[in-house]
């Protein structure tokens, strides 16, 4: 492979890269909020695509002022802000997937897909830790674990075109996301409803899915 | 739906604002949330934090004062606050013997409470958390978030807080409150939903001839839907569901908590049959609340919860209290 059609086949994961994803991630949270928060709202008390909403506006600002050059600080900046502006469990646990993800990703100003599958795996790792749920408890994990796995296998040592293996975790998370729908909830406040909980999508999981979604969008443009 | 707000992103803080305004013996941090006793903290004094999502009124702000919390933080509506509010609050009263924090077990809230303590941790501060757990409702701990924190909570920070005012060091102090919620057993039903102010529209519906049974205190639907019926059949499940899970024969003190849209008088009717439904099963009230505590917004309904009251309860149960919603003897 040449290097020209490397450079065509893999965008370059810098600050700007990330700054991008992330602003991708908080339009289609505000383009979704309304049906985040009607999924939350038949197993929830819907606020999720509220709380998101605020914490991802909040985001931005942070990262207008803050300005950060390295993609470990992007998400660095991030998830802080999440963690200090959402509340609920989805503040802390989307802060912690991206705390984590930017330190792992540490103060390169350019990273590889490797470099991002491994940060998405520490991500995974907090994420896991700090809700104890599993795969199948129907929440965000459901997503997040899958697509992390499929991110990285297909990211594999670097030799073939990296971008389908965005476009494939997207898949991969949005699958996710739909298989929490027969599942009865055993994690967070949708948990209660015992039985009741089956036949609704989770809308943490869903959010996931649009982080994902965002993510292959960014390469595609990149 | 209307609502008494000017706007759904204001109600927090025009609420907290209020709060400031009616209450000068508080002091309100309007901007990191957070509601504390004004003036200088007792020094060598255990100091008892707590806070959830807004909507519980009079919980957690209206328990701040002399014999209860020291400071509370508010969340979004239903939203757990977040951890730089704890950490503000906690920072703010600490008075050299540690933090305890209190906290209902909701998902949210044990998370940002849990990144609270490590971020006080951090600053050299000693904090414990008990969780209150009280909710009967939940009934299958090991496939749910476990039990919710719901009307002992108002009992663990009253006695806690008490036993804090005396002295109580750090660890005595977070016992006690285990004690509490250990001895507390809790079940609400709801007539209806409530309706946040971000929705403006009710979070489930309900039929004119149905009741939600196992409610918990966001609106979220219960476990299971029931026929309307009279408030001597509401109160008897209420009870004998309380009853089933914790043996409370001998003294008990008693919560008859309304949601937030159900008149006095009709609570003063469920207080009438959870008192005859008590006194069936040998069960001896000996101390007694009636009225809105822990909230949920707007809705009408009702839960019951019942404390085995020790002596030493009971004596911290009498101290004087002063705050806005709960106060005697002082």
């Amino acid at each position: 492979m040449s290097v020209e059609q490397r450079d065509a086949d893999n965008p370059e994961l810098n600050a700007r890269f990330f700054l991008v994803w992330i602003g991708r991630i908080a339009e289609a949270i505000a383009e979704e909020k309304d049906r985040l928060t009607d999924l939350d709202a038949a197993i929830g008390d819907g606020d999720h695509g509220t709380n998101l909403n605020r914490g991802f506006t909040a985001v931005r600002a942070a990262l207008e002022a803050k300005q950060p050059e390295s993609p470990g600080a992007v998400l660095v900046t991030v998830g802080g802000t999440l963690i200090s502006t959402v509340g609920g469990a989805s503040g802390p646990l989307y802060g912690t997937v991206f705390r984590r993800m930017g330190k792992a990703l540490g103060e390169a100003e350019s990273v590889t897909v490797q470099d991002l599958a491994a940060a998405f795996e520490a991500g995974l790792e907090g994420l896991c830790k700090l809700g104890g749920a599993n795969v199948g408890d129907k929440t965000m994990v459901d997503v997040f674990a899958p697509a992390v796995d499929a991110f990285k296998s297909a990211a594999g040592d670097g030799a073939s075109a990296e971008r389908s293996a965005f476009n494939l975790a997207a898949d991969v998370a949005e699958a996710g996301a739909r298989e929490t729908i027969p599942r009865r909830a055993r994690k967070g406040r949708a948990s209660y409803l015992g039985e009741r909980s089956e036949g609704h999508e989770d809308p943490g999981a869903a959010s996931a899915a649009l982080i994902w979604r965002a993510l292959a969008q960014t390469a595609a443009a990149g | 739906m209307k609502k008494l707000i000017n706007a759904p992103e204001s109600v927090v803080a025009d609420a907290l604002e209020g709060l400031s305004f009616a209450h000068p013996e508080l002091s309100v941090d309007l901007e990191r949330r957070f509601v504390r006793r004004a003036g200088t903290p007792t020094a060598g004094k255990t100091a008892l934090v707590s806070g959830g999502g807004s909507g519980h009124e009079p919980l957690h702000a209206g328990f701040v004062g002399f014999g209860m919390l020291d400071a509370a933080c508010a969340g979004e509506v239903f939203t757990s606050p977040v951890p730089d509010q704890m950490l503000a609050a906690a920072q703010s009263v600490h008075a050299g013997a540690g933090v305890l924090f209190l906290v209902k077990n909701y998902t949210g809230d044990v998370l940002n409470f849990q990144l609270a303590a490590e971020l006080l941790d951090d600053e050299g501060i000693e904090s414990r958390t008990v969780l209150i757990d009280d909710d009967v409702a939940v009934e299958d701990s090991l496939y749910t978030a476990g039990r919710r924190g719901t009307g002992a909570t108002l009992f663990a920070e009253k006695i806690a807080g008490a036993l804090a005012e005396r002295g109580g060091d750090l660890a005595t102090v977070a016992a006690m409150a285990e004690q509490v919620n250990a001895n507390s057993r809790s079940f609400g039903i709801a007539l209806g939903p409530c309706t946040t102010p971000a929705a403006g529209r009710p979070g489930f519906q309900l039929a004119e001839d149905e009741v939600e049974l196992g409610i918990g205190i966001h609106g979220e639907p219960g476990r299971r839907r029931a026929p309307m019926a009279p408030a001597s059949e509401l109160a008897e499940q209420a009870v004998d569901a309380v009853c089933t899970d914790l043996d409370f024969t001998g003294d008990a003190m008693v919560l008859v908590n309304g949601m937030g849209a159900s008149p006095l008088l009709e609570l003063y009717v469920v207080y009438n049959e959870v008192h005859r439904a008590l006194e069936k099963r040998g069960v001896r009230i000996v101390r007694n609340l009636v009225g809105n505590y822990v909230t949920s917004l707007d809705m009408p309904g009702f839960s019951v919860t019942l404390c085995r009251a020790g002596e030493d309860m009971l004596e911290l149960w009498d101290a004087p209290v002063r705050t806005p919603a709960l106060r005697w003897g002082a």
